[in-house]
């Protein structure tokens, strides 16, 4: 066989996978989004931009979103790097594959349960119910915006900290030596070299989180408990519960322009940021 | 300032700009320098020589603080410095695979080393001294290169630079040359050479290969096994190994074993196959001990008509001003001997089969122990 039709034949799987399960239902949330709601939901065809000016309406959800997604991985980050950097660079090699198993471990559970498990310790009777008996009452953790970020670092922490581990590991430990060789103490060494020469994973793990965190809408309800709601419990709720196929059409249509720029922007600071650097290929 | 030649004792007005006191390294049961002492001059070129696992490598990163003494003592310019952290030492290196810093440009590897001193020194200061830095290594304008835009020989000058802008007490070389091709690495050699002259600073160079060390170095440090074997000048170790393992790596030997039958002054005889074999005692032998008398093949005469030993031409190599001849007496085994180009149009070259006679003087053997 000639190597076009080989090379079509192997790509036709993915082709087809992406328009069937991408771009149809993108094109359909499209079209959507400018009709109208039946008489008993659904969707009724049309062409009207009502859903899209009444997109204030979902204000908050895009604004809980807009703030915890990157707070979250700005958080996340930080708890992170310090255990990758322990993970790859101190820990004994001998015991590296076994914690860096234990960082996947809670993977192992559905989400749900753990959600749940957190419910239990951040509710009344489980970390509150501790600081009472201190002498620190009413304190309320579930159902605000700690609790939502909470469940964020531990449900996303192994998404950050495997990319930031693979960078630092495949740092040359020379250039550590080459540094000190050179007057540097260990702290400068670190700011010199090492923070640098792993970027590409700090890059590569904030996109991740951040845009799964953009989607989330598990982690909100469970521990947010219908007060701090994302943009994909809006949508649930349109979708689901009062059927407005079309206003939830326009608002997942939003959902995604805001993440196309934002995620635009990031690479586009991270590009420039690493313009002509041969270790920095950022994603 | 560069002194030309102190085989074994070093001027003694000068004091050690390091010094080796017994120093050993352990990796647990692994003993990687084996109580070394030894002391390095100032202005010297010494090359640390032996195969991988020799702990030439060891005590280089003993003398750049990457590794402390398991025990004995490490000193710098007098100091005891077993626990001194590399980047308080006075010392550079260039290291292996050069270890240059992929996200900066070769100005900002090479003033690295001025950019870690503090008080921080003035930008323009920095400038100029890696301008001068860059001239001094032959890549002038080269400052905004990335370092992956560079060849090997390029990046092997600027870690060059980069250990030399903090003017090192000693400049440490681990392998420098390992990467380079055979024609590049010459002149390197060359200009490794006549910088240290230029510059007057100490010099240690790790390397595996002989014949870099035997050209670069005022003295050379033979390793085996985390012990030094022998220290001299590259003319004394060619001339006069001090056992049949350096006259192994230093040059090409041919080994005839025999008993040690007698000695007489500074000479001796080896009882071989084919009779008694006169040579220099190389160190100190017994008689009646199994010895091996060690000949140079290019102190080897070749001629077709006389001389002690019939061989056969078994093999021709043909090295440029040098003709190898691997040649065999029934009694002897296998030998090589060199034949320069001089000596082959006056006598002709010899073909494989061809039968020949081969020949030495009792000067050019030496007598060492078998080890």
């Amino acid at each position: 066989m000639r190597p076009k039709l080989i090379n079509r034949l192997l790509l036709a799987p993915a082709g087809i996978w992406f328009l069937a399960m991408l771009v149809l239902p993108l094109a359909v949330v499209l079209v959507f989004s400018f009709g109208e709601r039946g008489q008993s939901g659904g969707y009724v065809p049309a062409f009207t931009f009502a859903q899209y000016l009444n997109l204030p309406a979902r204000w908050k959800a895009f604004e809980n979103t807009l703030t915890l997604a990157p707070v979250g991985t700005l958080i996340v980050l930080l708890i992170a790097y310090p255990l990758a950097y322990f993970l790859a660079l101190r820990a004994n090699p001998k015991w590296r594959t076994l914690l860096l198993i234990l960082v996947i471990v809670p993977f192992w559970t559905s989400i749900l349960i753990r959600s749940y498990a957190w419910i239990f310790i951040l509710g009344g009777r489980g970390i509150p119910a501790l600081l009472d008996m201190l002498g620190l009452h009413n304190l309320r953790l579930i159902n605000t915006p700690f609790a939502v970020l909470v469940g964020i670092v531990y449900g996303y922490l192994p998404l950050m900290v495997f990319p930031i581990f693979v960078s630092l590991e495949r740092l040359d430990k020379r250039l550590l030596e080459a540094s000190a060789d050179l007057g540097s103490p260990p702290w400068r060494s670190f700011l010199q070299i090492t923070l640098p020469l792993s970027l590409p994973g700090m890059a590569t793990g904030c996109m991740l989180v951040f845009i799964l965190l953009m989607g989330e809408f598990l982690i909100p309800a469970m521990l947010g408990g219908g007060k701090v709601f994302f943009v994909g419990n809006a949508l649930v709720d349109l979708f689901l519960q009062s059927r407005n196929w079309a206003f939830g059409s326009a608002v997942a249509v939003a959902l995604v322009v805001v993440m196309l720029v934002t995620v635009t922007i990031y690479m586009r600071a991270m590009t420039r940021w690493g313009n002509g650097r041969d270790d920095v290929s950022l994603m | 300032m560069h002194s030309t030649a102190y085989p074994q004792a070093p001027a003694s007005d000068q004091n050690p700009i390091a010094e080796f006191r017994a120093a050993s390294k352990h990796y647990g049961e692994v003993v990687a320098a084996d109580a070394i002492s030894l002391s390095i001059m100032p202005g010297e070129f010494l090359s640390f020589l032996g195969p991988s696992g020799c702990g030439k490598t060891t005590a280089l990163r003993m003398l750049a603080g990457f590794e402390a003494p398991t025990s004995g003592e490490m000193l710098l310019d007098g100091v005891r410095v077993n626990d001194l952290p590399p980047h308080k030492r006075p010392v550079n290196m260039v290291f292996q695979h050069y270890a240059l810093f992929p996200h900066m440009n070769v100005a900002d590897n090479i003033s690295y080393g001025l950019r870690q001193q503090r008080p921080k020194p003035a930008a323009a200061f920095v400038a100029q001294k890696v301008a001068e830095t860059l001239e001094r290594v032959r890549l002038p304008g080269f400052d905004t290169r990335r370092i992956w835009e560079m060849s090997g020989g390029q990046q092997q000058r600027v870690a060059l630079a980069r250990a030399l802008i903090n003017q090192p007490k000693i400049l440490l070389l681990d392998e420098p040359m390992a990467a380079l091709d055979r024609k590049l690495r010459r002149e390197m050699q060359i200009e490794l050479q006549s910088l240290q002259r230029a510059l007057g600073i100490t010099f240690v160079l790790v390397t595996h290969d002989q014949e870099e060390a035997l050209s670069m170095s005022d003295r050379i440090c033979i390793m085996r096994a985390g012990r030094i074997v022998q220290i001299g000048a590259p003319r004394d170790l060619y001339d006069a190994p001090n056992s049949r393992y350096v006259a192994d790596f230093v040059g090409k030997s041919n080994f005839f074993e025999g008993t040690l039958s007698s000695v007489s002054g500074l000479m001796g005889a080896v009882d071989l196959p084919t009779g008694p074999g006169r040579g220099r005692l190389g160190q100190d032998v017994a008689v009646g001990r199994k010895v091996s008398l060690s000949v140079r093949p290019e102190q080897i005469y070749l001629s077709p008509t006389g001389g002690a030993f019939a061989v056969q031409v078994r093999n021709r190599i043909f090295l440029g001003e040098h003709t190898e001849y691997l040649v065999n007496n029934p009694s002897l085994g296998d030998f090589l001997v060199l034949v320069s180009r001089q000596t082959e149009a006056t006598l002709g070259a010899f073909d494989p089969g061809q039968d020949a006679f081969a020949d030495w003087t009792p000067e050019a053997a030496l007598i060492l122990n078998n080890d």
